[in-house]
């Protein structure tokens, strides 16, 4: 076979690309598998850098940054309304809970407070952005152990809850519907019943889901007692949401944040926790937390008061000269907006703490030891959305 | 008996080439069609495909154009040859398997004396392709699969023979004919109605070839070796067109081999329970009689295949050592007594 001068350079430039990628990853004794950034279980770009003693992982590390869109910056030349178009995508399945603790920092800056009406309203959104986020989660947890037909049902039942949410905002995927002082619209006619009949529709759906993964024998063989991170732990990594409460912590800013501008204090709920660490732990709590989030919808959509759904607001919003620091339990976990603004149209600086980010930093600990098929399992567990990585 | 023309020996073998592509080609074909298109459709609230073709019956055709379309591609870095020569070792296990599976008194490739013995032999073949395939990528993923691939069927080669075994006891013979032959003149208590379908006395041995299967064919929940979520594609990754197709084809081919083969050895083969067997009509009957035979184990299986998730690759090994091997070894000793006292 002669060798053209074509594949020669073909070849070296294979080598060089190689090079320039793995010139931090060689190792001298076993193997580094890069998991990522384009790859099945990551879904999206998320890579996992991983040494393997055959099957099991010996050191693991995390490269984020692959999708990273600079919003925080982008947030410095826009208004204050217009930034809830960029950060609507920052968890792209749970949307409008996105916009909510931006929108309520700017409140709290401008000493504003929304209606009632526009209170409940938002938390019913925020809860079904929470429910559309979570099925989701439910039925790739499958896909993830192997299990091809959970995802198509979650993928069926999704669907109702995103008519839901386009029927009031216009808008599937990203809303935009927040608004300072309220909510852009008021709730379309027939809304409720239909509402309430999908929340109805998604509790079967959760119920069909527990008969078919979480009483699975190889499921629980595959997720108990694999990746326990202990509460100590998972609280000194900073992990939040369903990943901290599946390590028993009983922690939950709807009840504990203290945040004004949402309904949940009005409500009867419950905060589940499960005390194994595990990744059926984490599973199981995001299981329950999606029937809870129901039972909100339903108990929010009886209670509606009536009223505005618009505080008074100045036609062109100027935020006074402050800082405000508002987080919420966002269906990833805990997102928190630092907004500094210095009296202009736009914020001065906004710093978005997301909560995939904390999550998965606790992946180079957790890893250590496992076998690979685990790292897959552990990662659908602690349940990341790439665009809550890398904003 | 035997068919009344004296055919020379090229006529004999091609009648036999185009036999054995039909045997192979047509139950996977169907397999496809019927399980991977459309039954697991229905089983996740979905039509599956409905456009080429009444009820998308064409779809498989469509699929294999434009497999045969794709540009061929090789990784730089694999071993060229081996890489191209994998798939074929895969396609060919499953021919030599249905070698020894007959499909009516005179409807056969091959009347070996050993029959079971050389079907699970050459089934035994297709790891060498996959191990070469996992190897020749020159992909890390598919090292992995091709390894997980290698550990499982070896893993699982054990179980099934001493599944088998239980049948060979009690048929006394190692010759497939004479296994189908046993059951369509055994009697269950006195009464010979429907037979003895081995079924009804070996159904230990029947559960554990078909949980062997099961791994042997890398389907869910064994399907390590393939496993999209972790490995992409596992010893699979690097292939696409053509190699990927005959690899596709081996896939379902395999199952609709060893669904024959469990038809033949627990249902009964292509006999019909109150039937001649003898009667000449029987080798145009029989191949269909296996085939619906072989359509029941095979939903077996596929239904297992979308429902179940997958095991991890240690707790697979277990299964096999711990649950499986103890399991067929009773069952043997438990076959060898009842057979010295009836």
């Amino acid at each position: 076979m002669t060798v053209t001068e074509r594949q020669q350079r073909a070849y070296v430039d294979a080598q060089a690309a190689d090079a320039r990628v793995n010139v931090e990853l060689e190792t001298d004794e076993g193997m580094t598998l890069n998991i990522g950034p384009q790859h099945p279980a990551t879904h999206g770009t998320l890579r996992v850098v991983a040494k393997l003693d055959g099957e099991q992982v010996v050191w693991a590390d995390v490269v984020p940054g692959y999708m990273h869109r600079g919003y925080e910056k982008l947030a410095e030349v826009r208004t204050f309304p217009q930034v809830t178009t960029l950060v609507n995508r920052i968890d792209w399945l749970g949307s409008f809970a996105n916009e909510v603790p931006f929108i309520l920092a700017a409140e709290q800056l401008m000493e504003i407070e929304a209606p009632p009406r526009a209170r409940h309203i938002r938390t019913i959104l925020f809860e079904m952005a929470r429910v559309a986020n979570i099925t989701l989660f439910l039925g790739d947890l499958g896909a993830q152990l192997g299990a091809v037909t959970p995802v198509f049902y979650a993928f069926r039942d999704r669907e109702h809850v995103l008519d839901q949410i386009e029927a009031v905002t216009g808008g599937r995927f990203h809303p935009n519907f927040d608004r300072i002082g309220g909510l852009k619209d008021d709730l379309p006619k027939g809304w409720i019943a239909d509402t309430k009949a999908v929340m109805e529709r998604i509790r079967a759906f959760c119920d069909q889901v527990e008969e078919l993964l979480f009483g699975n024998e190889i499921f629980e063989a595959r997720t108990r007692g694999v990746g326990v991170v202990p509460a100590e732990v998972a609280l000194s990594y900073g992990l939040s949401g369903a990943s901290v409460r599946g390590s028993g912590v009983d922690w939950d800013l709807r009840r504990d944040g203290g945040v004004t501008g949402l309904a949940h204090a009005d409500l009867d709920w419950k905060v589940w926790t499960h005390p194994d660490g595990d990744s059926f732990a984490r599973c199981w709590v995001r299981l329950q937390e999606t029937r809870e989030a129901t039972k909100m919808v339903d108990q929010l959509c009886d209670g509606l008061p009536g009223g505005p759904i618009m505080a008074k607001v100045p036609r062109i919003i100027k935020v006074p000269e402050g800082e405000a620091y508002v987080e919420t339990e966002n269906p990833l976990g805990a997102m928190g907006y630092y907004v500094v603004s210095k009296g202009d149209l736009g914020p001065f600086r906004v710093k978005i703490r997301s909560a995939s980010f904390s999550n998965v930093s606790i992946l180079p600990w957790l890893l250590r030891g496992v076998y690979v098929p685990d790292i897959i399992t552990i990662l659908a567990s602690l349940y990341f959305i790439l665009g809550d990585i890398d904003r | 008996m035997s068919i009344a023309i004296e055919l020379a020996y090229w006529q004999q073998t091609v009648l036999r080439t185009v036999g054995v592509l039909v045997a192979v080609l047509i139950p996977a074909g169907t397999l496809v069609y019927v399980f991977l298109f459309k039954m697991m459709s229905f089983m996740q609230s979905r039509l599956g495909p409905m456009e080429a073709g009444p009820y998308g019956s064409m779809q498989l055709l469509a699929e294999v154009g434009k497999w045969i379309q794709k540009e061929d591609i090789i990784p730089w870095r694999a071993d060229r040859r081996l890489f191209a020569i994998a798939p074929y070792i895969v396609v060919a296990s499953v021919f030599l398997i249905l070698l020894a599976v007959p499909f009516g008194p005179d409807a056969w490739f091959a009347d070996l004396d050993v029959g079971i013995f050389w079907v699970l032999a050459v089934s035994s073949i297709s790891v060498l392709g996959i191990l070469i395939a996992g190897w020749a990528s020159a992909n890390k993923y598919s090292l992995l699969g091709g390894l997980r691939a290698a550990g499982q069927l070896i893993a699982y080669e054990l179980p099934m023979v001493l599944a088998v075994v239980g049948v060979v006891i009690q048929a006394g013979t190692l010759n497939l004919q004479g296994i189908v032959a046993a059951q369509h003149g055994g009697e269950i208590f006195g009464f010979g109605g429907i037979g003895n379908p081995y079924i009804l006395s070996q159904f230990i041995g029947f559960f554990i070839f078909l949980v062997a299967t099961q791994a042997e064919l890398t389907q869910t929940p064994f399907d390590m070796p393939i496993a999209e979520s972790e490995l992409v594609s596992g010893y699979m990754t690097e292939y696409s067109g053509m190699r990927f197709l005959l690899f596709f084809i081996a896939e379902f081919a395999s199952a609709g081999a060893f669904a024959a083969v469990a038809a033949t050895l627990f249902l009964g083969g292509w006999s019909i329970p109150w039937v001649d067997l003898d009667a000449n009509f029987m080798n145009v009957v029989g191949p269909l009689v296996l085939l619906t035979k072989m359509m029941l184990v095979a939903f077996l299986v596929f239904w297992a295949r979308f429902t179940y998730p997958r095991f991890r690759e240690d707790q697979l090994q277990q299964l096999a050592w711990k649950v499986l091997i103890p399991l067929s070894l009773v069952n043997i000793l438990a076959t060898m007594a009842l057979k010295v006292m009836f």
